[in-house]
């Protein structure tokens, strides 16, 4: 990053700073620690993703060909943990780091240096993790919801990946806090919270819920650890315990996780298309409330991620009426950013296609979503491929896209150089076509019958499998533009203006291209 | 300039302000963890009063006979064993014919096939769970740990009466016993079960 | 190599992509798309409602997506077309949040429906007891004396194994085949008991729209009553550890009179047995 200030403030101290390693270590700026985490969130990204490969490369074709079972398992299980809480949620958080501070006119974060520590956690949560897979016993093999009595059977790994689920729990938390605390207190004069931009209006509300499940999550790992070391039986039922309610407690978590994977998405989603449409969001404040009321539904479904448990009919009921439910916000949300297009003037720059084909394939993720919530379909539809298809079409096209929607919208701001358009394009093409190629071959698999999380299945499904895995590696593979398309723009090419596109709005495009290293010294007024 | 600008240039307003707002969220969090442990009793709870999850009482039940000849409804009794221990557990008979209201007494048969004395724990479980909380028992092995002498086989009774507000659809009751046998009740967490099952 | 999908040219493939669009199409299809109609009056009722959801999603989803790529192709700037100002209009914005409510309604309608009958597991002819296990199911007739376990048939466990060199496309129903498949009569309504032994699986036939998990130490019910006779096959919903992938399930359906003749040769062979042990 550039550090040559161009509004050299009175008392810019960073010209004394450590330089090299020591500066990444110590900093405490919003912008280097942005970086950081989304850098972070790059390595994650394909360390999860050649897992996501060796798992399509043995899916091939039916019969084993290259892995055991249980590493097949343990691919699937880690490659799940590392794509949400190392890929998915430090992107965001990265996000958040480098544009919060821009879009609300504060000169940092709130809490500085508590932004460092929470960073700086994860690499080694993830150390953690990942060494699990040399363990006697191998990595946790029982899926990322880590389900009892199975993940009881862990080797040596349960309590590493335990204390590195606790780890990435208390960064999420202090990162939640911090963007909490920036909102609510570091906002410029006259930015009221009816004026701020989507994507901070939707980390505040994510911040939120992180900071509600985070815990919940905690506590029920931690019970696991203390059923296993200590003598405990909350999930056993030889003790009087019962492993069904975990999943209760695990979900109360979970589901509000997927919309904290989500809703960041969404405001990023609602800052580019009006850009691009040249014209302002259409229904403001209506996607306000929209989150706000996702974000309260994600506390009253979780057990429909849990149907097949044999719960009363009053319970399923309920939980099938509370999730429908949530087509209708979700629904206001896909017509609002429909509606911001319709008659705008609109150009197709990389993130305004990776923004519309998020429209396109999270509409179509949420269409399974709402025919997954039918209780009697669901009994067909659970644990198949179907709900993998669902899943991956939402957090893949969904969350990823969006996340890559953001990096090539604000790259210009942050780097100060224009990423090549054209490799930009043929990225985002390979992209959207190696994710409908990999994943939506799946619905049909689940349909007809395939069971999630297995290395091998009946020859009926091979088609469809292979088609899969060849998609899989195309998506992959040409993840690897993303990166050199990345690099190329940090190392240098066309020198991007102060606002970048056509006349966007937000507080960002008024500082310079790059962003220098201190902004908004002087709080700008807000009209 | 604002008064809220001002605040955060000048540092100490801004930082008192940060630091009551980062002790609410903290105490936010912490609240939930101590959610996520309430939860255990608290689902509890829910379970016996909804018979969620075919919870049914493991405390011996104070009840009044209060026969209804007019239903009848089939009882089936059904045995596991939680992992592979070396026992035998079946219950005497399979099925009984009852009338809601009346106290019944039938038996399970247990033998520890191992030379060696051994605790076994029998957890209940009923079905359909709308039936688990009409379904009370007054008398049950499963109410304590039942230690076995080497090779003893044992009858352990159960006394039990199915409440006449059973609802009316249901017409057929399944008491099921998982029998966790061992010295522990960890025995399930053992990474040697299998090892042990197939000596 | 794979092979099923170049086996038989495209000529074939399109024949069976074909057949597929008539209901109940043939079972083990290389190109299966849909759920399959399934062979109970519930899973019939399952099929409808899974369809009529999916239509009003594709419904939705075309006057949603067309207005998309109209206003993509109409509205860019390319064409030199100058942006509309407008922000919000609460009208619409009520009419969209009003219309899909309704939508809603009318799909938990009879999702309600065929839920309250599925759960109705009164009027039971026959209950079967189905145990999970690390991985096999065992399978306990309850007032009949009857109880086997039912593993992976040998054919597929040998070729399933890594680098076994037996190609699955020529072990018949490749991991869907078991060594004792469950025997049912045909239109009876059969009640199943589901528990394990040592970790949550879940027992799992799409013909039957039967999915319910086993979980150690309770005891689970669901129902089902086949119209049909016949071989239906499925496999175990919940990951339970390394062979999750391999522990199928088979039920046959047979007349009545087959059921009584299989029950009889069933209670002779364990003539010989310890009845009703619990082990292994």
């Amino acid at each position: 990053m550039s550090t040559t200030a161009t509004h050299a403030p009175a008392h810019d101290d960073h010209h004394n700073a450590p330089t090299g390693i020591v500066r990444w270590l110590t900093t405490t700026n919003h912008k280097d620690i942005g970086t950081m985490y989304l850098l972070f969130a790059l390595l994650m990204f394909f360390v999860g993703g050649a897992m996501a490969l060796i798992i399509r490369l043995e899916l091939f074709q039916p019969g084993l060909q290259y892995v055991q079972p249980e590493f097949f398992n343990q691919m699937t299980t880690m490659h799940a943990l590392i794509m949400i809480f190392g890929a998915v949620m430090p992107a965001f958080v990265g996000l958040a780091n480098w544009m919060i501070p821009l879009q609300i006119g504060a000169p940092d974060m709130a809490l500085p240096r508590m932004n460092n520590f929470s960073f700086w956690i994860l690499p080694f949560a993830f150390t953690l993790l990942l060494s699990t897979l040399f363990m006697p016993g191998g990595a946790p093999a029982s899926g990322w919801t880590l389900y009892p009595p199975l993940v009881q059977q862990t080797g040596d790994a349960l309590p590493f990946v335990i204390l590195a689920i606790h780890l990435m729990g208390i960064s999420s938390i202090m990162g939640a806090i911090n963007v909490v605390v920036t909102i609510m207190n570091m906002r410029a004069p006259g930015m009221t919270l009816l004026k701020m931009p989507l994507f901070t209006w939707t980390w505040l509300i994510t911040a939120y819920l992180l900071i509600a499940v985070m815990p919940v999550l905690a506590g029920a790992v931690t019970m696991l650890l203390t059923d296993q070391f200590f003598g405990t039986t909350f999930f056993h039922a030889a003790g009087g315990g019962d492993p069904v309610m975990y999943q209760h407690i695990f979900w109360f978590f979970g589901h509000p996780e997927v919309y904290i994977m989500i809703l960041p998405a969404f405001g990023i989603i609602s800052e580019i298309i009006p850009t691009f449409a040249r014209k302002p969001l259409f229904g403001y404040d209506a996607m306000v409330y929209a989150t706000a009321s996702i974000a309260f539904l994600s506390f009253i479904v979780w057990a429909h991620h849990m149907f097949t448990v044999g719960m009363p009919l009053a319970g399923q009921l309920f939980f099938m009426f509370a999730t429908m439910l949530i087509a209708v916000p979700t629904g206001v949300k896909v017509f609002n950013w429909t509606a911001t297009m319709w008659r705008g003037a609109m150009s197709f720059e990389t993130p305004m296609l990776f923004a519309i084909a998020f429209l396109f394939l999270f509409t179509i993720g949420g269409f399974s979503g709402l025919m997954l919530s039918i209780v009697p379909a669901d009994y067909q539809y659970h644990d198949s491929y179907f709900v993998v298809a669902h899943f991956h079409y939402v957090l893949v096209p969904g969350a990823v896209f969006a996340i890559m929607a953001g990096v090539y919208y604000w790259l210009p701001k942050w780097t100060g150089h224009m990423y090549d358009e054209t490799l930009g394009k043929i990225h985002f093409w390979l992209s959207v076509i190696g994710v409908n190629v990999t994943f939506f071959p799946q619905h049909f698999l689940g349909l007809a019958g395939m069971p999630r999380r297995i290395p091998d299945y009946a020859t009926q499904f091979a088609n469809f499998n292979m088609m899969s895995s060849i998609g899989a590696f195309i998506f992959g593979l040409s993840q690897l533009m993303f990166v050199y398309i990345i690099f190329k723009a940090i190392r240098g090419g066309a020198k991007a203006t102060a606002e970048v596109w056509d006349s966007p709005k937000g507080l960002e495009w008024t500082v310079p291209s790059p962003a220098p290293h201190h902004t908004f010294d002087e709080a700008p007024q807000v009209k | 300039m604002s008064e809220r600008h001002e605040a955060q240039t000048d540092e100490p307003p801004a930082r008192g302000g940060n630091r009551a707002l980062v002790g609410k969220l903290l105490l936010m969090a912490g609240g939930m963890f101590a959610f996520g442990f309430a939860l255990v009793p608290l689902y509890d709870v829910f379970c016996e009063v909804t018979g969620f999850g075919g919870r049914t009482n493991t405390e011996a039940a104070v009840v009044i006979e209060r026969p209804d000849e007019s239903r009848t409804i089939t009882v089936e009794f059904v045995a596991t064993l939680g992992g592979f221990a070396p026992w035998d557990f079946q219950p005497a008979v399979t099925t009984m014919e009852v009338h809601p209201g009346r106290l019944y007494q039938t038996h399970y048969v247990a033998r520890n096939r191992t030379s060696g004395q051994l605790t076994g724990h029998a957890v209940p479980s009923v079905a359909p769970g709308s039936a688990a909380r009409h379904f009370q028992k007054t008398e049950c092995f499963c109410f304590t740990p039942q230690a076995f002498l080497p090779d003893e086989e044992r009858d352990m009774p159960v006394v039990f009466i199915i409440d006449p507000n059973l609802p009316r659809h249901v017409d057929r009751v399944t008491l099921s016993y998982t029998f966790f046998a061992g010295q522990t009740v960890a025995g399930l967490t053992d990474k040697n079960q299998t090892e042990k099952a197939s000596r | 190599m794979p092979r099923s999908l170049f086996r038989r040219g495209p000529g074939a493939a399109l024949a069976t992509l074909a057949t597929l669009l008539a209901p109940g199409a043939a079972l083990a299809n290389d190109w299966q798309l849909n759920m399959p109609v399934g062979i109970t009056d519930i899973s019939a009722d399952v099929y409808r409602l899974h369809m009529t959801i999916l239509w009003i999603c594709v419904i939705i989803g075309v006057i949603v997506f067309s207005a998309m790529i109209y206003s993509i192709f109409r509205h860019r700037k390319s064409l030199g077309v100058e942006p509309a100002k407008f922000s919000h209009s609460t009208k619409v914005e009520i009419v969209w949040t009003v219309i899909p409510v309704f939508i809603l309604i009318g799909m938990a309608i009879p999702a309600t429906e065929t839920l309250v009958r599925m759960e109705d597991t009164s009027g039971s002819d026959l209950t079967i007891k189905v145990t999970g296990y690390q991985w096999l199911w065992e399978y306990e007739y309850l007032d009949e004396d009857v109880r086997f376990f039912s593993r992976l048939h040998p054919d597929s466990d040998r070729a399933r194994q890594l680098g076994s060199g037996i190609d699955p496309f020529s072990v018949e129903n490749y991991l869907l085949e078991v060594d004792n498949r469950m025997v049912v009569p045909v239109d009876a309504k059969v009640r199943l008991l589901l528990t394990a032994g040592d970790v949550i699986h879940a027992w799992w036939v799409p013909d039957f729209a039967v999915k319910k998990d086993a979980i150690p130490g309770f005891i689970n019910e669901v129902w089902f009553q086949a119209n049909e006779t016949g071989v239906f096959r499925g496999q175990c919903a919940e990951l339970c550890g390394r062979d999750h992938g391999f522990m199928p399930i088979v039920v046959e359906v047979k007349s009545q009179e087959d059921y009584q003749a299989w029950l009889a040769m069933q209670r002779g062979e364990l003539g010989d047995r310890p009845v009703a042990s619990t082990h292994r």
